[in-house]
């Protein structure tokens, strides 16, 4: 019996070799907390990530695990989850592994709706080849390759999933331990594609890229914990709110002119406001910026393809019989040579 | 009528690519397979799907060769030419034999006709084919009056002009009709009107050819003393499609195939995408590195996975079979081959990928590497490139190339119980507290096949390099020596596991060993048999294992004062012969994304001896 598996049990013997202060380590430690959590067996669980710092997750958990290359994390897992579909698949990548490298394989996993996890590391850099810019990274970002700053409009990640119509969406950072373990715990449930973007400090690369959502005093007024059912509110005390003027999304401050009543109630099965939701994605540089939501963006339900794979095999089978080889080999027309 | 028999015959069917010319090609092979004839055919297409009317580059042929003796090729040149329109005359006019019969369809002639294919005077009123005997017929106008009581549209009709000239050459060849009629009906079995016009037109046809007196003599050509056995037409892509729902039962292991559409590797999805009920699961990817990782998953977790593409998507899938190579699990990757580089000429044949197959990947890299050599050898040798990669656990390279894998011949098909079985095991459960080594090996030098799912042997994989027994990351020196070694030493252990190389045809010792590999096969044999009649002593061994070799290749070739490697390349084979077995051998290479003749060889063969005299 699988009764009393702890976090321990999913660490494994090998060395962890990111740097001290990485991100990863606490992203590390919130899914070893979690997959006790999550009633399955270490052996029906796998971990398959592409290149890239943070794809050296695999040998730090003690499940299966392979770690691949650049870019083809989500297309192995697709092979894999296609025909062994009871198993529990977590990807994991980074903003160039997944979006840069592999974008391609990404959306293609996203539209299909495979029944995997996939927590994507973003760190706005390239972490492991020490420090080009990446398609995350905000314009004019100085970096290894852009001395005079980068001239690449970055990705919002949320929206591109969103974009390739998949079926979960959420946001979440490796600073906020809590919410992180209830974004890896929603991504589990959810049946079907779950792509969790996880903002994550370089700390040798990209410093501080994500500090104004994680530290104390400008987290709660930066950033926004959506939550389903619940109005979209901000701020130390709540004390702001979005309002949906038509399209348009309007931070407002709560108090004498408008109430809770009066702001967006967020809804994870809205297709359409998560597509606004998810484009709240302002420069926080920027005057009478929004704030960049956390959370749960888009939850629906839609069957997945290796349901739909394998219901297309019982069906053959059902309708023509198990295959018989022999008449296979003999084709539609012989003819006999006698002897 | 009199009725000839003869002893073989190349007919070849040429015409528009929207003229059916593919499908008359196949009908009149099936007929001719039920007859008992030996044969073999060459589709030949334009890359274009439908390439401007009347141009030469629009010229589709389809060449069938059948005889009461054993054909091992399509022949060089054609006794029958049916040729629709001008350019399909001027591009097989070349290739015809002296008297060669040239049926054509008289309203392809008209002056736009004659323009596009670069015709300054009418080659029908010009003399040009006095050598030849040339039966003129209008099918265009004929075909319309045949049908001229249906509603079809004009365009429609015209559809119908193949089944005329099918028609007629059933009767030319003393045909029955019974077995192009059932497959009409099952083609057109929901457009009755469609159908009931191509049974008018191949009616028409056939009657035509009775009625007028156009040739006196009819033919027939007598079965073939093939080995006794019922036997069935087989092409190449569908023998490798067939291989692998063999392999999947011969294993036991349920088929995956990830893939992604390329000429001429399609068919093969097309196939297995049929055989659900097989438990074939097909995945067309968004590319051909999805297409192999996505394989690479399949095998992780226990199937038989398998990719399959064509030079192209080869070079795309090169980083993903050396992560392969060091996962070290079971894989099957097929090349059907076409002429590169780049897209090359997708639709014509060549056997030019054999040094990516065997170099093409960045590392020390090795791959067992097996070649079919025709359309049913595809079959076995796609079986036993199966059962190399999972009793190995190892990627494997199977070549195939547009000529098998669209030509066809008879086969005396297997039944399932001959087969060879594929031996698998998975490794056994293990108590949570013993650790698992997944790169300890066996005396084959072969890891266990540690599937997800089982208790006790969690581990982690992956493509950095990793400690020998433990396969946890090393970067050690003497390790990665070791194991690059390792990695070779596995692939070459399998020569122990394979059989000799046998002498195909002809003398065990002697001047000449023509010594090939792929589809060059029946051009081999056919010269190796021209030139042991006329007295030289020459043999034919045609190699299935390119990685590792036979292990008497070496002393097979020291038989004879000379090798002969002919390809379909800028000689392939023959270099890596060269710097194996430091052989002076001889290169023949004709890279015109066409076949190898019987011809070529033989005249190859003799020149070699006068030169070297
Ligand atoms: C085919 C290939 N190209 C390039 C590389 C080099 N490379 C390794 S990781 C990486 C970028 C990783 O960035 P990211 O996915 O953001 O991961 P991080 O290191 O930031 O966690 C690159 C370019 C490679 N390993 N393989
Ligand atoms: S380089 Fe950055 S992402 Fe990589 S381990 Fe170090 S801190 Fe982490
Ligand atoms: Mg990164």
């Amino acid at each position: 019996m699988n009764d009393v598996l702890k976090a321990k049990d999913f660490q494994t013997d090998q060395e962890v070799r990111w740097c001290p202060g990485c991100g990863d380590y606490s992203i590390l430690k919130q899914v070893h907390t979690v997959l006790p959590q999550i009633g399955l067996k270490r052996e029906d669980i796998v971990v398959i990530s592409g290149i890239g710092c943070s794809s050296r997750f695999p040998y730090y958990t003690n499940t299966f695990g392979m770690h691949s290359i650049h870019g083809r994390a989500t297309a192995i897992a697709s092979g894999l989850k296609a025909t062994r579909p009871e198993l529990s698949v977590w990807i994991v990548t980074g903003d160039g592994d997944g979006l840069s490298i592999g974008g391609n394989h990404l959306i293609h996993l996203l539209r299909r709706n495979f029944n995997v996890q996939i927590l994507l590391f973003n760190n706005e850099i390239y972490g492991l080849t020490k420090g080009q810019y990446s398609p995350t990274s905000p314009l004019g970002k100085v970096a290894k390759s852009t001395p005079m700053g980068s001239i690449d409009h970055p990705f919002n990640p949320a929206a591109l999933a969103l974009g390739a119509d998949a079926t979960f969406v959420a946001r979440s950072m490796d600073r906020d331990p809590a919410h992180l373990q209830q974004m890896l715990l929603r991504s589990h449930q959810h049946v079907g594609a779950a792509f969790l973007e996880i903002y994550q400090n370089c700390n040798i690369f990209n410093d501080g890229a994500f500090e104004v959502f994680t530290d104390k005093g400008s987290k709660l007024t930066a950033g926004m914990y959506v939550q389903d059912g619940q109005p979209l509110v901000f701020g130390e005390n709540n004390e702001y709110g979005i309002r949906l003027d038509g399209f348009q999304p309007m931070a407002v401050q709560l108090g004498e002119e408008y109430s809770k009543d009066d702001l967006w109630i967020h809804d994870e099965k809205n297709i359409f406001k998560a597509q606004i939701l998810t484009r709240i994605f302002d420069e926080q540089s920027m005057e009478g910026h929004l704030p960049r939501p956390f959370g749960v963006f888009y939850a629906a339900e839609r069957a997945t393809y290796e349901d739909m794979l394998n219901a297309q095999v019982e069906q053959a089978i059902a309708s023509r019989g198990v295959g018989n080889l022999d008449l296979l080999l003999r084709g539609s027309e012989t003819w006999e040579i006698e002897a | 009528m009199e009725i000839k028999p003869i002893d073989h015959v190349v007919i070849k069917f040429a015409g528009d690519s929207g003229d059916g010319m593919q499908l008359t090609g196949g009908q009149f092979t099936n007929n001719t397979a039920l007859l008992g004839a030996d044969l073999q055919t060459f589709p030949d297409f334009p890359a274009e799907i439908r390439a401007p009317a009347g141009t030469l580059a629009g010229v589709s042929g389809f060449q069938l060769h059948f005889g009461s003796h054993k054909i091992f090729t399509p022949g060089d040149n054609c006794d029958v030419l049916v040729a629709m329109n001008a350019a399909a005359l001027k591009v097989n006019i070349k290739n015809l034999n002296p008297g060669a019969i040239i049926i054509v369809n008289t309203d392809g002639f008209d002056s736009k006709n004659l323009r596009l294919a670069h015709y300054e005077t009418n080659p029908l009123d010009d003399h040009s084919l006095d050598h030849f005997q040339v039966i003129r017929i209008d099918v265009t106008k004929m075909t319309r009056e045949a049908l001229k009581d249906l509603t079809l549209s004009t365009k429609e009709k015209d559809r119908c002009k193949n089944m005329f000239v099918l028609g007629f050459l059933y009767y030319m060849y003393n045909r029955q009709l019974d077995s192009t009629l059932r497959f009409l009906e099952q083609k057109f079995h929901k457009m009755p009107e469609v159908l009931e016009a191509n049974r008018i037109s191949l009616n028409t046809g056939y009657s035509f050819a009775d009625t007028t007196e156009v040739f006196t003599s009819r033919y027939t050509v007598e079965p073939a003393s093939l080995a006794p056995g019922v036997y069935r037409s087989i092409v190449g892509n569908e023998a490798v499609a067939m291989a692998l729902v063999a392999a999947s039962r011969r294993s036991g292991l349920p088929l995956f195939l990830g893939s992604y559409p390329i000429t001429p590797a399609s068919d093969i999805l097309h196939y297995l995408s049929k055989y659900k009920n097989f438990g074939v699961r097909t995945f067309q990817a968004e590319d051909e590195i999805a297409a192999i990782s996505a394989s690479i998953g399949a095998a992780f977790g226990g199937s038989l996975a398998v990719t399959t593409t064509s030079g192209p998507g080869m070079a795309l899938k090169a980083e993903a079979m050396g992560l392969a190579v060091m996962l070290e699990i079971p894989l099957l990757i097929c090349n059907i081959q076409r002429a590169g580089p780049s897209t090359g000429l997708p639709t014509k044949t060549e056997q030019a990928d054999l040094l990516q197959a065997l170099y093409g990947r960045n590392g020390e890299c090795p791959m067992p590497v097996i070649a079919a050599s025709t359309p049913s050898d595809a079959f076995h040798a796609t079986l036993e490139a199966a059962r190399i990669a999972v009793e190995h656990m190892t990627p494997v390279i199977l070549l195939s190339d547009g000529y098998i894998a669209n030509g066809a011949e008879p086969w005396r098909f297997p039944q399932e119980k001959d087969l060879p079985e594929i031996h698998t095991a998975f490794a056994p459960e293990q108590q949570e507290d013993t650790v698992f080594h997944p790169y300890e090996r066996n005396e084959k030098l072969v890891r266990p096949w540690a599937i997800p799912g089982t208790k006790g042997l969690e581990h982690r994989i992956g493509g950095l390099e990793k400690q020998a027994v433990t396969g946890n990351i090393s970067y050690d020196p003497d390790n990665h020596e070791h194991m690059v070694k390792m990695r070779e030493a596995r692939v070459e252990i399998i020569a122990d596991y394979i059989p000799e190389q046998a002498i195909a045809l002809g003398p065990e010792k002697g001047q000449v060993l023509l010594l090939g590999w792929g589809s060059t096969y029946g051009a081999m044999q056919g010269a190796t048999q021209q030139l042991l009649s006329e007295g030289y002593a020459v043999a034919h061994a045609h190699l299935r294992y390119i990685k590792p070799f036979p292990r008497n290749l070496g002393q097979l070739m020291q038989q004879f004062d000379h090798v002969m490697v002919p390809e379909i390349n800028n000689g392939q084979l023959v270099k890596v012969l060269r710097d194996k077995y430091m052989v002076p051998a001889v290169a023949f290479n004709k890279i015109k994304g066409v076949p190898i003749t019987s011809r070529e060889l033989v005249n190859a063969v003799i020149d070699l001896l006068a030169n070297k005299k």
